[in-house]
């Protein structure tokens, strides 16, 4: 062996033969990362196109009528945001200012894309995580049970329900769960974040109830807490409905198993089988629905956030949409699009914890 | 001293469209400790719902009359609780198919501890002792990194020592084998059938053998009992009934499956197929296949009778076989 190029020749020997390259999880990391940026500047392009066919004008949509009669006004809007170069120009234009982490400033607010997004965000992030958490326990037990109970009373009851909570209207169950929990009971606020008098948090997270937590803001964070109660019920009941049903089918494909009976044939409680052997491998399929509801949510749900008056990226989103506010349209297409792909990252990541066959090797 | 399985008039039936369908029909058995017991026939025959019926894994809707008593126990009255107790540790299955009997996202280890610790009350460490002496003794090499492995990464024969060393962990007292040892080359196979010969003589372990192949009972079983379509057809010493069949069936599959060196020449296939469940004439259920079958066995299906020296047949005709299965 020469060892011309230097270093320790007893280093060379030691190195097994497979194990030229990176470890495989970090090769595997950085490929599917490239594939994210590679899609990412798809999204762009799609987005700017997409944008610039609609019939509209932002001109029309963001001026006044009184300005839209005003050439000298029309014309210096057209200048202001680029709009009298060229398409490939305008486009240029932005991915160079992406690059340097620039999306913009948004017609509508005035501000940085970028500063609405870090406001926006995490109001949705702070429905969405606690929503996902009891969607997944709730889905993942009522499923179960269903399946269990296959065929049962039980198991109708589930059946009948996740389907009606599949075809309710989101705006139709907040509307009723505002009606009883706050016109009714009074239990809950109405909406928004905070109630008057509370000012938000110093930001950490930019989520109220962990930052007032963290700032020791206990009134706060309470406060935030209950305004989180109503939309994260309709948003919960809704994934759940999603959810029941493609836990109960999974799980039931499992429960035919020879290894679930060999594992009651060894003499194991119910329970043990049902945690340990049905709910590990009724998982990969569950994990694969819940990504997607998760990312969904994390997308934010404009009728949801509408309605309970929350600030989040949905409700964003739906203003630029109809202000056609190119620089914010852009920037929620590229956060959906970056929340999809490292959901899906996540979720292949978790398939090869749960199931060791596809372990990456 | 009352034998350790004791199934007496056991009669199962599945849910089917058309109201439930009868799989097993008055089938009685027994296994003692110690005592190692072939059950043969073809596919289909109820062999395996017998094994289910003794484990309490029978299909949701099916119903089972008639009774099984094991070690004093009444199998059939018994609740979730009861079954625990029983199942692993009072009678325990080695599956078919141990591939699909293994569960793919748990390692080894896990599944062959996991039962010791709730029936054998063991902690961690002495359980991981015993699994890696199981592992041992099943000729698995290397136990403790196999304790660490999942099923995926191993041979389709080491799935099958491994789950044979799983059905012996809670030290059952009696052993249901579904073909244990078809995948296994000879020489692990003698392995495994002297380690559960040993079991027998130093433990008391009973096993019952499930096969549709005749020559392992010869080499393995004492006793054994053939099943047609859901009956006990014939039963007796396990010599006896491969050197001298007296149900027809018997010596029709002793015909149809190859022995000698002339094995080509000698293959006899049965004509016909079982009938399927709920589709049994009203008489012997094999007579539409039998050779020897007379009007009287169209009638109603024969009573298992004695037939010799620990013998019983269910055949009211009894031809003498053994110039004809030559």
């Amino acid at each position: 062996m020469s060892t011309a190029h230097g270093g320790e020749p007893g280093a060379v020997t030691t190195t097994a033969p497979g194990r030229r390259s990176a470890h495989p999880l970090l090769a595997f990391l950085a490929k599917r990362l490239a594939i994210t940026a590679g899609l990412l500047l798809g999204v762009t392009v799609v987005t700017f196109g997409l944008v610039n066919v609609v019939p509209g004008d932002p001109v029309t949509a963001n001026l006044s009528d009184q300005a839209l009669n005003d050439p000298a006004t029309v014309a210096a809007f057209r200048e202001k945001w680029g709009l009298d170069q060229p398409l490939w120009q305008q486009y240029l234009h932005y991915l160079g200012n992406l690059f340097r982490g620039d999306l913009g400033i948004s017609q509508q607010t005035g501000r940085a894309v970028l500063d609405d997004l870090v406001r926006y965000v995490p109001a949705t992030m702070e429905l969405a995580i606690p929503t996902m958490v009891l969607a997944l326990l709730i889905g993942t037990g009522i499923g179960m049970l269903a399946a269990v109970r296959n065929g049962r009373l039980t198991d109708q009851l589930v059946r009948v329900g996740a389907l009606l909570g599949l075809s309710t209207p989101p705006f139709w169950l907040s509307l009723v769960v505002l009606y009883v929990f706050f016109y009714q009971l009074g239990l809950a606020p109405s909406g928004g974040r905070l109630s008057t008098g509370f000012s938000p948090p110093p930001t950490v997270t930019g989520m109220y109830t962990v930052d007032a937590a963290l700032a020791g803001q206990w009134d706060v964070a309470w406060d935030a807490a209950q305004h989180l109660t109503l939309p994260v019920l309709v948003l919960t009941s809704l994934t759940v409905a999603l959810l029941v049903r493609f836990v109960r089918s999974a799980m039931l494909e499992v429960l035919q198993q020879d290894y679930i009976r060999a594992a009651y044939a060894k003499g194991l409680p119910t329970r043990v089988v049902l945690r340990r052997h049905l709910l590990r491998a009724g998982l990969v399929p569950v994990v694969t629905v819940s990504g997607l509801a998760f990312a969904s949510l994390l997308s934010g749900t404009v009728l949801v956030e509408s309605i309970f008056g929350w600030p989040g990226v949905g409700q964003y989103a739906y203003r630029s949409a109809t202000a056609l506010d190119l620089p914010a349209i852009l920037g929620v297409s590229l956060f959906v699009a970056l929340v999809y792909t490292l959901v899906n990252l996540t979720v292949d990541l978790l398939y090869g914890l749960i199931d060791p066959r596809i372990r990456l090797s | 001293m009352a034998p350790l399985l004791d199934v007496e008039s056991l009669a199962v039936t599945l849910p089917g469209p058309r109201g439930p369908l009868p799989i097993l029909h008055d089938v009685s058995l027994t296994v003692d400790e110690g005592e190692l017991v072939g059950i043969a026939g073809e596919s289909g025959c109820g062999k395996s719902i017998t094994a289910q019926t003794l484990l309490g894994l029978l299909p949701a809707g099916a119903r089972a009359s008639g009774t099984a008593r094991f070690a004093g126990t009444d199998l059939l009255g018994l609740d979730d609780r009861g079954w625990q107790r029983i199942r692993g540790a009072g009678i325990a299955m080695v599956f078919q198919d141990p591939t699909a009997a293994l569960h793919p996202m748990l390692t080894v280890g896990r599944q062959l501890t996991e039962h010791m610790r709730v029936h054998l009350r063991m902690d961690r460490r002495s359980a991981t002792r015993r699994a890696v002496e199981l592992l041992d003794q099943v000729r698995i090499p290397d136990p403790e990194r196999a304790l660490r492995a999942y099923p995926h990464q191993f041979s389709g024969g080491m799935r099958q020592r491994a789950a044979i060393a799983i059905a012996l962990a809670a030290r059952p007292r009696l052993l249901i084998a579904d073909e244990p040892t078809t995948a296994l080359d000879v020489t692990v196979q003698a392995g495994i059938l002297a380690l559960l010969d040993r079991l027998r003589a130093e433990t008391g372990l009973a096993v019952a053998f499930i096969t549709h192949d005749l020559g392992v009972l010869s080499a393995l079983t004492t006793r054994g009992y053939v099943f047609y379509a859901g009956r006990v057809v014939e039963t007796g010493p396990t010599g006896a009934l491969l050197t001298a069949p007296t149900h027809p069936y018997t010596a029709a599959l002793l015909g149809a499956r190859p022995h000698g060196t002339h094995a080509v020449g000698t293959l006899r296939p049965i004509p016909g197929g079982p009938p399927a469940p709920g589709e049994a004439p009203p008489g012997c259920p094999f007579q539409p296949r039998c050779r020897y079958a007379e009007p009287t066995c169209g009638t109603t299906p024969p009573p298992l009778a004695p037939a010799g020296a620990d013998r019983s047949v269910a055949c009211v005709v009894r031809p003498h076989l053994e110039e004809a299965a030559r």
